[in-house]
Formats: structure tokens, C-alpha cells, sequence
């Protein structure tokens, strides 16, 4: 673990992402202490301009609603969507690639053409059907981003499996009896975490992107101020009112950048091999 | 690399003074020294398990002359050879000392320099062939690239000049061989392509880095006669790296043997090998496999395992419209094991033997034929049934790397085949511990994770692991062979010592016939897929009947001295 930090802290990039997503995490924590009134509550006069008014220093919005309260509460929702639907598409992910990587054959043949059938329908295109199709909520966006973003967890998880499948340890485990699960369980899985925890935080950042657009297009949650809906409330005034679409853009893509960093330096730490040279 | 080292192996000799033997500073008649290296000490990084890779060494080379450098893994050889080619990697630094060739040394020369010394006048060639040659290219484009890389020749002339050198490393048909890829050429082939890169530009020094060690025995000899006819022919100096002292008596002029960085004997070929005084040098001349040990006592009663007519063949390619490739792995293999008895399975790679094991024990499922222990068919055993027979038969795998799971602990690693036979998890973790003891390693050890010990450790392990499901039947398929040769010889001791405290029967498959002569009780040769041979160890070693296994035999590197080294 110390040697993990200490390889991690090495890449410079990563530990700036880090701080920035640690930042974010902290702000979502606090937005109801801070903001404690409702982000929806118009306070002021709309199209107050940022850095004007001390108690509303990101300006207004539109509708007269506290562009700082807004990007703090949703903060809350993007990082969560993000890592939800992240952990159910793991959930559908992982299974099937391992079974697919272990079995072979016909069953292989089978995932794959099934994961297969996912991937050559265009995943924003499938996710925004699936929404409309589900009405728009927190729980129809999250389960439609984890349904169409599993496929590369599951591919990627084959190609671990079957490399590690013909390893003598896993032989040695046929050889003593263990059973496929057992196998698959204790042997195999605890070996493929070091890429699943890589992809996985790329796979937050690319949830939250498309969290935003859903919101963006309209097709967000309407009881939930998210980043991504401010910045399409914000669309048609953008000519005399920039920042509204202006600080959640930043917010996205400070927090994104920061995923994508981090999970740089994780790919860096877990397999210290690729990353340096020598030995 | 340093991790490699058994604590074990490393004893009081590790204080015993150097001993240079007088042949080795005599200098007259031996001309100029092309290489002087001088003191040389090269720093590993903080934290390493030692402060230097390579301390205060110093040795020559003279045109015409092969040095061989001996020593174990760790032990620093491949270090200074590769800071002879200006190749350290960056975690290392010459912390001393000088590398001279000629007059001109090669530390303090800039990087563009070496560039120009590098394959011109000190050229290297490595172990393992295939990685040293690019895939995608054409062997003469490989060759000709030297030229070009030094800006000579004119690329007909460079075309030209391949082709002779192909035909001088002795491979059959050059123009066809220069226009193949490497990975249609044999091993030993690659190796000569190798060579022949290293000698196109004349050099005068030859680093080879164990270049033999991934060769078959027969091709190794071929390989060693070619160095030693060209070394002769074109008077070069060569570096011979090796860990075999076979090997070592078969070719050196010079011996420098290294312990953990520094040189502990250093003499003429007959000082060493006839006299060796320090007593690093006499265990590793002691642990040189050698034949007749073995007990030729063969169990008449009931064969405990008898394989009837084995036969496995691997299919390749083949779709719609084209037939797929059949290869005969095993062809009609049978043969029977006693009780307590040792059967050694020896051949070269590709002769069926590790597909005979694996059909064994049912990793992969023969094509026909029977496999019978204790009057059950293994070879037709399905689920739960097969199960239950498995463990009857344990393996111990070649690789101490890749046989353990680097995610589990060592003691859980040993107790997970009982566990999964229904054994409660706390007994049998108890049963881990006393089964560390049993292979000679720290019962505490259970808790600690397998990247924590040494590669002969790991093997003893896997040891364990067997044992732990009270197998009849161990299989050793090339279980010592990735280990150095006082490693090997200990893990071969425990073995044996298992095998006689627990009546095991063992089927040891292996490589060097060396090490199947001296601890099996009936041995079997196999070529191609076939038997071609099986007798008691002492039959096969010293009255071989079938030419193959003569020609395995005549193979091994330094037979001839060997006799005179134990006298």
C-alpha cells in the first residue's frame, strides 16, 4: 500500500486530479449546509453577472436562481450518477466477461454476440431512447447509462480471464479440486482488479459526460438540479449571459479531466512495469 | 534478478577470500588485451538487497581466448557484460573503475560514441533468439540492416555479404533462410542467425550472454562447436556467459567465477575445474547433476498407474475450406509406475513429454487410450468423478513464478485443495504450516505473500501444495529447471527425501537427462511423440541402445572432463 501511494504521488498529474475530484467530493458533501435553501428558489433578479454581488458570486441565472447554489447541488448528482451507474455496469459487465473468458466455446460465442449486439447500436443514441422510453428520473438515467457503457468491462475482462486461465496457478487449482466458481472467485478475479479499478474511473468520468447531455437535451431528472441542465437552461441566453452555461461547462470538464487523471495514475501505480523502465 | 537468490544458498563461503589462480595472471604469449576491465563496481539503487550489482571486478580478455563467466542468477555476470556494451539500465550507475578496450575507455565515453563501438568491434549475442530478432523482418534484411546501420557497403554487396555469413554460421539452404522470418526457423537456427549479425561487421570481442540456455541439448552442442570454430577462425575474444558448468568445460580457455557481484575464482579452464579452491566454485562443481544415483529397483508387484496406448493430437487452423493441421503430440505412449517408483520422462522440446503429464492428470484430455490408477479409466472420467480421483495425482509445474497466485497467501495457496475437498478451513490451514516444515521452509511464512520468496522457495511451495492433498502420484514436469544448480540440487534432495518418507511414486519429466539419470529408478526417452527408449537409469545412461538417446547423451556439454572434475 505504501509503495502503491508512492508510485501514485509520483505522477504529478494525477495527484492534481485527485485533489481537484477531492474538492468536488467535499463540495456536494457541504452544498446543504452552505446553500441550505432550494437550488430551484429564485432570490435575486435574473442576469446578475458573476463576481458582482458578494452573496451571489457566481451571478444568476434566467429565471433569477443562484448560479453557485445550483453548481454545488449538482455537483452531488453528477459524481452520483457517475458512480452508480459505474457500479451496476460493473455489475453486468464483470460476470459476463469472466464467464465468457473462463468457459470459451459456445458459451463465449454466445456473450460475445450478445455484448456485441450493445456495442454496434451507438451508445448516446441507445441511452437517450432508453430514457424516453423510461420517463426521465434518477433511476431510468442511471440504469440507462450502465446499460449501454458495460460492454467494454466485459471485453475487457474476457481478454484478462483468458490470459490468466492457461497460468499454471490456475491449473494448479483445477488440479486441487477447486470448483469453477471457486476458481473463477479466488483465483482469477483478485488478479484482473488492477485494470477494473483503471477503467472504472475512466467510466465515471464518461458517465457524467453523458449524465450532462441527457440533462442538456432536456432529458434530465426535472426534480434534480444537475450541471448539465444549467448549461441547457442557459443555452438560449448564452449572447448576453455566458456564465450561466459558462461555470458548469468548467465544472464538467475540471471534474472529467480529474477522473481521467486519476485513473492515469492508478493505471501507473497497479502495474508499475509499464509505466517505468528497467528491471 | 537479485530476488532470485535462495538465502539458503548463500553460507560461510560468502567470507571466503577470492582465489586467482596462477594461470591467470600469466600474460606472456597471450598477446594484447583487447578488454581490460579494471576495478569495476557498478551501484544498484537504495534499497536493493546489496549495495553493488558488480564489485571491484577485474578481468582481460585476449584475442583468440574464451572467458567464461560463471555464476549463478544475481550473481552479477550479465551486469558487467552489458556495461561492456554500454547497456545498463537507468536505475544502475558505474559507481568505479574502467572498462578498457584498447586504449580508449568505454565509461567515460559519450553516449554517441558507443554508438560507433557497439556491433563494430564488441558485439553481443543474447539468450533467447526469437526476442532478440524483430518478428516482421526478414532475416538478410536483419543482417544487411548492420551495414546499413554503420553506413558500409552498397546494398547488393550487403545483400551479398549476409548470405556468406549464413552460410558460414552453417545453416542449410542460406538463400532460402535469408529470406525467412524468424519465426519459421528452429531455435537453434535463430541462434545462428544471431551470430551472424553479431560477426558481420568483424568485431573483435564476442559477449555471449547464455546463449545456449534456451537450446535443446543437441542443439546446444552444435551451437557451442560453432562458437568455438569461429572464435578460433576470426581470433576473436569472447565472453561466454553461463551458469552451466558443463557448458564451461566443454569450451573456456579462462573461467572467472562471480558470487553476488564479485569474482570469488579465477584461472585457466584446468585450474578451475581440476583444482577449485573456493568453496563456492567446488558446491557449484558438486551440484552438477550426475547419473547412477539413481536406485534401479523396479517394483514387480502391481503397477499403482498404468497408461495403456496413450495418444493426443493437437488440431491448428482449419475452416470451411481448408483442413485442419494434425500434429501427433503422444503417439501410442504406454508405459507403468509402481509404487515408490521414480519414472523420468526425458526429450527434447516438442517430443509429447509435457503433453504425456498433462494428459495425466486430465488438463487436457487425451485422444484415445487408457489411463488406469487403480483400475479406474482416468482418461474417461467426467465432473464430479474426476474430482474425486485428482487427488490421487498432484503436479509440481516448471515455473516458481506463474504456479502461485500472487493474490493469495502462501498458506491459504496450500490449504485451498483440501478446503475444497470439504477439509475444515482451520485445520487445514494448520496442515499449511506443517507442510512449510516439511519442505524446509519458516511455518510463519504462511501469512506472507508469494512474491516475498525466492524462486527455490517458491518451488518448495509448490511442493507443498501437492503434498497437501496426500497424492500417490506426484508430477515434476520440468519442476527444477528454472532454478540455478545448487538450487536445483537442494530441491532435487528434498524430493527425493519426500518421496522415500511418503512411498510417493513420482513421474519426473524433464529436459536434462543429467538430472532424470540421477534421482530416477526407469527412464524413458521420447522423440516426436514416441518412446523410443525405457531402462533403468544406469541402462539408458551408460548402454543406450537406440540412437536417438545416444545422441542426447553425447550431447552433454562437458562429458568428457566431467569424469575428471568428481575424481
Amino acid at each position: 500500500m505504501k509503495d502503491f501511494w508512492k508510485r501514485f504521488s509520483q505522477n504529478r498529474g494525477a495527484v492534481v486530479g485527485l485533489v481537484i475530484l477531492l474538492l468536488v467530493v467535499v463540495l456536494s458533501i457541504v452544498a446543504p449546509f452552505i446553500y441550505t435553501k432550494s437550488p430551484w428558489a429564485m432570490v435575486q433578479r435574473p442576469f446578475i453577472p458573476p463576481f458582482t454581488m458578494d452573496a451571489f458570486v457566481l451571478g444568476t441565472d434566467p429565471m433569477g436562481r443562484d448560479l453557485a447554489a445550483g453548481l454545488a447541488h449538482g455537483a452531488r448528482v453528477s459524481l452520483l450518477v457517475g458512480l452508480v451507474s459505474t457500479v451496476v455496469s460493473l455489475l453486468i459487465g464483470i460476470p459476463i466477461g469472466a464467464i465468457a473468458g473462463y468457459f470459451g466455446g459456445w458459451v463465449d460465442d454466445l456473450l460475445m454476440r450478445f455484448t456485441e449486439f450493445f456495442q454496434s447500436v451507438p451508445s448516446f443514441a441507445l441511452a437517450v431512447v432508453l430514457v424516453a422510453i423510461f420517463q426521465p428520473s434518477i433511476y431510468s438515467i442511471v440504469i440507462s447509462i450502465a446499460v449501454v457503457s458495460w460492454p467494454p468491462v466485459a471485453r475487457l475482462l474476457r481478454g484478462e480471464v483468458m490470459s490468466l486461465r492457461s497460468r499454471e496457478f490456475v491449473e494448479a487449482a483445477v488440479l486441487s479440486g477447486q470448483t469453477h466458481s471457486t476458481i473463477i472467485w479466488r483465483q482469477i478475479l483478485p488478479n484482473t482488479l488492477s485494470p477494473i479499478i483503471v477503467l472504472a474511473s475512466m467510466m465515471v468520468a464518461a458517465a457524467i459526460l453523458i449524465e450532462s447531455s441527457l440533462s442538456f437535451l432536456g432529458l434530465g431528472d426535472r426534480n434534480i438540479m444537475s450541471w448539465g441542465y444549467i448549461i441547457g437552461a442557459g443555452r438560449t441566453v448564452i449572447r448576453q449571459a455566458w456564465w450561466v452555461s459558462f461555470f458548469p461547462g468548467l465544472a464538467i470538464l475540471l471534474t472529467v479531466l480529474a477522473l481521467n487523471l486519476v485513473g492515469e495514475g492508478l493505471n501507473d501505480a497497479l502495474n508499475p512495469r509499464l509505466a517505468r523502465k528497467g528491471r | 534478478m537479485a530476488d532470485t537468490i535462495d538465502t539458503n544458498a548463500v553460507t560461510s563461503d560468502e567470507t571466503a577470500a577470492a582465489v586467482i589462480h596462477p594461470g591467470a595472471l600469466k600474460e606472456e604469449g597471450r598477446g594484447e588485451p583487447v578488454v581490460h576491465i579494471d576495478r569495476l563496481s557498478i551501484a544498484l539503487p537504495d534499497g536493493a538487497d546489496r549495495p553493488y550489482a558488480v564489485d571491484r571486478v577485474s578481468f582481460k580478455l585476449f584475442p583468440g581466448e574464451m572467458l567464461c563467466v560463471v555464476g549463478e542468477s544475481g550473481s552479477g555476470k550479465s551486469m558487467s557484460a552489458n556495461a561492456l556494451m554500454g547497456l545498463l539500465p537507468d536505475t544502475v550507475r558505474v559507481a568505479q573503475g574502467r572498462i578498457l578496450l584498447g586504449a580508449t575507455d568505454l565509461i567515460t565515453m559519450p553516449a554517441d560514441a558507443l554508438y560507433a563501438i557497439r556491433g563494430r568491434r564488441v558485439a553481443m549475442i543474447f539468450q533467447e533468439p526469437m526476442s532478440a530478432l524483430n518478428p516482421l523482418m526478414k532475416v538478410s534484411a536483419q543482417i544487411e540492416e548492420v551495414f546499413e546501420a554503420h553506413g558500409l557497403l552498397t546494398p547488393k554487396e550487403r545483400r551479398q555479404k549476409a548470405l556468406s555469413l549464413l552460410t558460414e554460421v552453417g545453416l542449410p539452404d542460406p538463400p532460402r533462410a535469408a529470406d525467412s522470418y524468424p519465426f519459421q526457423l528452429s531455435g537453434g537456427q535463430r541462434q545462428r542467425v544471431m551470430i551472424a549479425m553479431a560477426l558481420a561487421l568483424e568485431p573483435e570481442v564476442l559477449i555471449a550472454d547464455e546463449p545456449t540456455t534456451a537450446l535443446d541439448v543437441t542443439t546446444q552442442a552444435q551451437i557451442l562447436k560453432l562458437i568455438a570454430r569461429l572464435q578460433k577462425e576470426r581470433n576473436m575474444a569472447v565472453m561466454f556467459i553461463t551458469h552451466d558448468f558443463g557448458v564451461v568445460a566443454e569450451i573456456a580457455d579462462y573461467v572467472t567465477v562471480m558470487q553476488l557481484g564479485r569474482i570469488v575464482e579465477q584461472g585457466t579452464a584446468e585450474e578451475v575445474l581440476f583444482s577449485p579452491q573456493h568453496p563456492y566454485t567446488k558446491k557449484l562443481i558438486a551440484a552438477i547433476p550426475r547419473p547412477g544415483e539413481g536406485l534401479a529397483r523396479v517394483d514387480a508387484r502391481e503397477p499403482l498407474l498404468a497408461v495403456e496406448k496413450l495418444s493426443k493430437i493437437y488440431r491448428m487452423g482449419g475452416g470451411l475450406f481448408s483442413k485442419a493441421r494434425e500434429v501427433h503430440a503422444v503417439k501410442d505412449v504406454s508405459f507403468t509406475l509402481g509404487r515408490g517408483e521414480t519414472l523420468g520422462i526425458v526429450g527434447e522440446s516438442g517430443s509429447g513429454k509435457s503433453s504425456v503429464g498433462r494428459c495425466l492428470v486430465r488438463l487436457q484430455d487425451p485422444e484415445s487410450g487408457r489411463v488406469l490408477l487403480g483400475g479406474q479409466d482416468m482418461a474417461h472420467l467426467k465432473g464430479e468423478e474426476l474430482r474425486a480421483m485428482r487427488r490421487r495425482m498432484q503436479m509440481i509445474f516448471q515455473d516458481p513464478y506463474s504456479s502461485l497466485n500472487p493474490r493469495e497467501k502462501v498458506g491459504r495457496i496450500i490449504a485451498s485443495g483440501p478446503i475444497a475437498y470439504g477439509e475444515n478451513e482451520k485445520k487445514a490451514l494448520a496442515r499449511a504450516a506443517e507442510l512449510m516444515e516439511m519442505v524446509g521452509l519458516d511455518p510463519k511464512g504462511t501469512n506472507r505473500f508469494p512474491h516475498e520468496f525466492s524462486g527455490g522457495q517458491r518451488q518448495r511451495i509448490g511442493i507443498a501444495r501437492a503434498l497437501a492433498l496426500e497424492p500417490e502420484i506426484i508430477i515434476a514436469d520440468e519442476a527444477v529447471s528454472a532454478l540455478d544448480v545448487s538450487i536445483q540440487a537442494q530441491v532435487l534432495e528434498l524430493l527425493g527425501q519426500l518421496k522415500k518418507d511418503l512411498n510417493l511414486s513420482v513421474v519426473f519429466i524433464t529436459h536434462d537427462l543429467r538430472v532424470a539419470a540421477k534421482i530416477c529408478d526407469r527412464v524413458m526417452v521420447m522423440q516426436k511423440g514416441e518412446v523410443v527408449e525405457l531402462g533403468t537409469g544406469s541402462e539408458i545412461f551408460d548402454t543406450p541402445r537406440h540412437p536417438y538417446t545416444k545422441s542426447l547423451i553425447e550431447a552433454i556439454p562437458g562429458r568428457a572432463k566431467e569424469a575428471l572434475m568428481t575424481a
